[in-house]
C-alpha cells in the first residue's frame, strides 16, 4: 500500500452501505457558528455529495463564484481596453500625433446612482442574514410556519426596487448625456463610458431576474434549502456587481 | 478483477442504466432531453462526430483546390478564392470548437469524469444539459452561414481585424461573419457554464478516500482545462463584444486611421484602434484554448501508458504538478502569434522565453510516458497503441515548438505552412489520437461492447502513417516558402511563382496522403457501426483497469455499495513476476494477502 492512506479499524468497520439518503431534510444551515468542520451534524460520517442542506448550499455557491470568476474576466478584459484605447494615438497626414481621447463628463446622477446600488447591497445582505438566522430557520424546520419567508422577502423586495431604481437612474445618465449630444459612437471615451454601463446593466438585469426568482421561490418553494439557495446565490450576485460597479464608476469618474 | 466480492456482469454507464436515470419516459426524453451526464456525454459524441466529418470532408476539399486549382466541384462549380477562405475558417472554427474542444473536454468529461472521482452525478446537471444546448445551437448557427448572401466568413478561426470587421472586406465578412460571431459567443457561454460544473464537481462531489493526490491523471487535465475554459472564454466574449461594436456601433476598437480595405479609405468614425488589440485579446483566448484541447488527452495517456504496461504511472505527483504548471503557463504566452504582427520587440522576448518555458513540464511528461513504458511488457491494445502515437505525435508535432519560439525565426516561418504542420502535428494530430485512445478505451462503457482490435490496429497503424504522410511533409513545403492562406500555387507569373510551383509535387503527395489519412478513418466508422450493431459484449472490467470508471457495480450504486477508494490509481502487486492489479476500490483488508509492492515506491 502507498503511505498516503492508511484505513484504520475504525474506518474499516464502518458501514459502506448506501442508505439512499441524500441528506435532504438534515438540519439546514444557519448563522449558528459552533465552530468545527461538521459543527454537530456528524458532517464527516457522510460521503460527499450526500451531507444535506449546507453541502448543496456550499455546491452553488462554489458554481456562483466560479461564474463570478468569469464575469471579472470579462470586465478586466474590457478595463484593459479601455487604457489601452485611452493612450493610443496616430500621426496624421501632417506628421502630428493626435489621441482622440476626449473625457466623458459623468452625469452626477451617477453619484446617486451608486449610493442606491451600494444601499441595495445592505438590504440585500439583510435579506440573506434572514434566511439563516438561527431560531426561526430551527422554527421552520420544525414545521412551524414559515417565519423565514414571511421577513426575508420585504428585504429582497426592497433590493428588488432599489435595483430598478438604479436601472433607471442609468437610463437618465444616458438620456442626458444623450441630450449633451454624447452618443455611443461619439468619441473613444464615449465608447467606453457606454459600454461599461451597458454591459454592467445587462448584468444587474440579470441579477433582477434572480431577484424576482428568489422573490418566487420565498413563496412557492417549500423546501427551506431551495429557498436558501435562491436568496444566498442572488444575494452574492448582487454584491459581486455592486462591488465591480464601484470599480467601473471609479475608473470612469476619477481615470478617463 | 475476479478478486472483486461485488462483481456484477453489467458495467457500468450502459444504455439502460441511463434511460433507468432518466425515469421512464420516451427514448426522446431520455437520450436527447435529458440531464443524465452520460446521455450528454454521448449527444456530445455525436455532435463532435458530426462536426468531425463535415470538417474533415472541407480539409479534403481545400487540398483538392491547392494541388488542382483548375477542377470545377460538383453542384458547385469553380472554387474561387473566397470560396478557399471559407473553407479555411469553417475548417478551423469546427475542428478547433466543436471537435477538440468538446470532445475531450465535455464529451468523455460527462461520460467519465463523475464516475471516476465516485460521484453518481454531475454537480448541476440541469446547467450540464443547457449547455449541451446552448453549443449545438451554436454548431447549428455556424453551420448556416454557409446558406446566407455571401456564405461563410473568410477570414480564418481568429477572425483578424480588419478583414473582419470591415463588411466591405469580401463576401462572408457581412452575414456570414456575424453569424460566426454569435455561433462563438454561444459556444463561449455554453463552454463557460460546462467548466463550472466539471469544477465544482471534481471539488465537491468526490466519493470517500478520493483524496486530490489520488484523482486520477485525467481528473487533473479535466480540471485544469475547465479553469482555462473560465478565464479564458470570458475573455473571448469581451473581444468578440468589442468586434461586434466595431461591425455595427461605429466604434473603432481593432480598426486604425487610414485603414484602407479593398480600394476604398475607410474615413467614417473615429479611427484610433489597431488590430493588434484584437490579436492580444483573442490569443489570450486561443493560447489556453490549445491545452483545453490537448490536456485531457495528455492526462489520458498517462493513465492508458500505465494501464497497458502494468505500471505506476512515473512520478504521478510530478505528473499533477505539470499539468497544472502547463495551464499556468499556457496563460503567459499568447504574445507568441504575434511576433510578426507588429509586436514590440521586448514584449516578443518575454513572451518567447515564457514559450520555452512550457518545454520543461512538457518534457517531463514525455519522460514520464516514456519511463512508465520502458523496459515494461505491455499488451498492445488499440487503446495502448493510440497512446502511443499520441506520445509520438506530441514529440514530432512539440519539437517544432522551440523553433518557432524564437522570434528570429519565426519571422521566416510565421505565415508558412511550417506553422500549419506543428500545430496540426501536436494539436490536432495527437489531440484526434487521444480521443481515439479514449474511444477505444473507454467504449464498453459507452456501449458496453467492446471494438473490434484488428480493425483498431489496422485503423491506428493507418492513421499513423497517413498523419506523418500529411503532415510532415507541410514543413518542406513551409520552409521552402509556402505561404498559408493562399488559395492558389499555381499560374503566379514572377519569381514567386516560380518558388511556390516547385514545391507542388509534394502538394500533390501530401493531398493524397490525406486522402489516405481520411479514408482510414472509414474502417473507424466501420469498425464503430459494425460494433454497436453487433459487437460482442464487453466484461466489465476488460482492460483490468484500476480507476474507479471501471468500478463493477457503479451504475447499481443508487442502491449498492457506495465505492470506497484506498489509493492512488496504476498500482499494482508483483508475485511471481505476475503484475495484479490494485484498482482503486479494493478493500485492503479483503486482498488475500499482503502484496508485494515494489510498483509503489516513489513519491506518494
Amino acid at each position: 500500500m502507498p503511505a498516503t492512506y492508511t484505513p484504520s479499524k475504525p474506518d474499516l468497520d464502518k458501514s459502506r452501505l448506501h442508505d439512499n439518503d441524500n441528506g435532504a431534510g438534515r438540519r439546514p444551515p444557519t448563522d449558528k457558528r459552533t465552530g468545527g468542520g461538521g459543527e454537530g451534524d456528524n458532517w464527516q460520517s457522510r460521503p460527499q455529495g450526500q451531507r444535506g442542506p449546507r453541502e448543496r448550499l456550499g455546491r452553488y455557491r462554489m458554481g456562483l463564484f466560479f461564474a463570478l470568476a468569469g464575469d471579472l474576466m470579462f470586465f478586466i478584459a474590457i478595463v484593459s481596453v479601455f487604457f489601452v484605447a485611452r493612450t493610443t494615438g496616430h500621426f496624421d497626414a501632417y506628421n502630428r500625433y493626435i489621441n482622440e481621447w476626449l473625457p466623458t463628463a459623468i452625469p452626477p446622477v451617477l453619484w446617486l446612482n451608486t449610493a442606491v446600488l451600494l444601499l441595495s447591497s445592505v438590504t440585500m445582505e439583510l435579506a440573506r442574514r434572514r434566511m439563516f438566522h438561527e431560531p426561526d430557520v430551527m422554527e421552520e424546520w420544525f414545521g412551524l410556519g414559515r417565519p423565514i419567508s414571511r421577513r426575508s422577502a420585504p428585504w429582497v423586495a426592497a433590493t428588488l426596487c432599489l435595483g430598478l431604481l438604479f436601472l433607471a437612474g442609468q437610463a437618465l445618465a444616458w438620456k442626458q448625456l444623450a441630450m449633451q449630444r454624447v452618443f455611443f459612437a461619439s468619441n473613444p471615451s464615449s465608447h467606453f463610458f457606454y459600454l461599461i454601463t451597458y454591459t454592467h446593466a445587462i448584468h444587474l438585469f440579470l441579477g433582477i431576474g434572480g431577484l424576482m426568482l428568489a422573490l418566487w421561490g420565498l413563496y412557492a418553494s417549500r423546501q427551506l434549502e431551495t429557498r436558501q439557495i435562491l436568496v444566498d446565490c442572488a444575494a452574492w450576485y448582487w454584491h459581486s456587481m455592486g462591488v465591480f460597479w464601484v470599480f467601473l464608476f471609479l475608473l470612469l469618474a476619477y481615470f478617463q | 478483477m475476479s478478486q472483486s466480492p461485488y462483481l456484477r456482469r453489467e458495467s457500468a454507464g450502459t444504455l439502460a442504466s441511463s434511460v433507468r436515470l432518466a425515469g421512464r419516459t420516451s427514448p426522446i426524453r431520455c437520450h436527447l432531453f435529458t440531464t443524465d451526464h452520460r446521455a450528454i456525454g454521448r449527444l456530445y459524441l455525436w455532435l463532435a462526430l458530426l462536426s468531425v466529418a463535415i470538417g474533415t470532408i472541407l480539409s479534403l476539399l481545400m487540398r483538392l483546390h491547392l494541388t488542382w486549382p483548375e477542377r470545377v466541384l460538383p453542384f458547385h462549380g469553380p472554387v474561387l478564392p473566397e470560396d478557399y477562405l471559407a473553407l479555411v475558417t469553417i475548417h478551423g472554427t469546427l475542428m478547433l470548437f466543436f471537435v477538440l474542444t468538446t470532445a475531450p473536454q465535455s464529451g468523455f468529461g460527462n461520460l467519465i469524469l463523475p464516475s471516476q472521482i465516485g460521484a453518481r452525478r454531475m454537480a448541476f446537471p440541469l446547467i450540464n444539459a443547457v449547455s449541451f444546448w446552448v453549443i449545438a445551437a451554436a454548431l447549428v448557427v455556424l453551420l448556416s452561414s454557409t446558406f446566407v448572401p455571401g456564405g461563410s466568413p473568410i477570414s480564418g478561426w481568429t477572425a483578424y481585424p480588419p478583414l473582419s470587421a470591415v463588411p466591405s472586406a469580401g463576401p462572408g465578412q457581412g452575414t456570414g461573419i456575424d453569424l460566426w460571431l454569435a455561433s462563438i459567443a454561444l459556444f463561449a457561454i455554453g463552454s463557460t457554464m460546462s467548466s463550472i460544473n466539471q469544477l465544482v464537481t471534481v471539488v465537491r462531489m468526490r466519493c470517500e478516500g478520493m483524496t486530490w493526490g489520488r484523482l486520477p491523471l485525467t481528473v487533473w487535465a479535466w480540471i485544469t482545462a475547465s479553469m482555462l475554459s473560465i478565464l479564458a472564454f470570458s475573455v473571448l466574449l469581451a473581444a468578440l463584444l468589442l468586434l461586434f461594436c466595431d461591425r455595427h456601433l461605429a466604434t473603432s476598437f481593432y480598426l486604425p486611421v487610414g485603414d484602407v480595405v479593398n480600394g476604398t479609405l475607410r474615413a467614417a468614425g473615429s479611427h484610433n484602434g489597431s488590430p493588434l488589440l484584437w490579436l492580444h485579446l483573442f490569443w489570450f483566448f486561443g493560447h489556453p484554448e490549445v491545452y483545453i484541447a490537448i490536456l485531457p488527452g495528455m492526462g489520458l495517456t498517462s493513465m492508458i501508458l500505465g494501464n497497458f504496461s502494468r505500471r505506476r504511472v512515473f512520478a504521478y505527483r510530478t505528473m499533477i504538478t505539470t499539468t497544472l504548471l502547463i495551464g499556468f503557463l499556457g496563460i503567459l504566452v499568447w504574445g507568441h502569434h504575434m511576433f510578426v504582427a507588429g509586436l514590440n520587440p521586448f514584449a516578443g522576448t518575454a513572451f518567447s522565453i515564457s514559450t520555452i518555458a512550457i518545454a520543461i513540464p512538457a518534457a517531463a511528461k514525455v519522460l514520464s510516458w516514456l519511463a512508465t513504458i520502458w523496459r515494461s511488457r505491455p499488451s498492445y491494445t488499440t487503446a495502448f497503441l493510440f497512446s502511443l502515437g499520441f506520445v509520438s505525435l506530441f514529440i514530432t508535432g512539440g519539437l517544432s515548438g522551440p523553433i518557432l519560439a524564437q522570434p528570429i525565426l519565426d519571422q521566416y516561418l510565421h505565415n508558412t505552412f511550417f506553422v500549419v504542420a506543428h500545430f496540426h502535428l501536436i494539436m490536432a494530430m495527437a489531440g484526434i489520437f487521444g480521443l481515439f485512445s479514449a474511444t477505444y478505451y473507454w467504449f464498453p462503457l459507452l456501449a458496453n461492447r467492446t471494438l473490434h482490435e484488428g480493425l483498431g490496429r489496422i485503423h491506428f497503424v493507418g492513421s499513423l502513417l497517413g498523419a506523418y504522410a500529411t503532415f510532415l511533409p507541410m514543413h518542406l513545403t513551409g520552409l521552402a516558402g509556402e505561404p498559408r492562406h493562399y488559395a492558389q500555387l499555381t499560374s503566379i507569373p514572377n519569381a514567386a511563382g516560380d518558388l511556390l510551383a516547385r514545391t507542388l509535387p509534394l502538394n500533390r503527395g501530401i493531398t493524397w496522403a490525406a486522402f489516405f489519412l481520411a479514408g482510414t478513418q472509414l474502417v473507424f466508422l466501420a469498425n464503430l457501426l459494425l460494433t454497436l450493431w453487433r459487437g460482442p459484449r464487453s466484461s466489465p472490467n476488460p482492460w483490468d483497469a484500476t480507476t474507479l470508471e471501471w468500478h463493477p457495480n457503479l451504475s447499481e450504486s443508487d442502491f449498492g455499495l457506495l465505492p470506497v477508494v484506498y489509493r492512488e490509481p496504476s498500482q499494482y502487486a508483483y508475485q511471481n513476476g505476475e503484475a495484479r492489479a490494485l484498482p482503486q476500490w479494493i478493500d485492503p483488508a479483503l486482498l488475500p494477502s499482503a502484496p508485494s509492492t515494489s510498483g509503489d515506491r516513489g513519491v506518494s
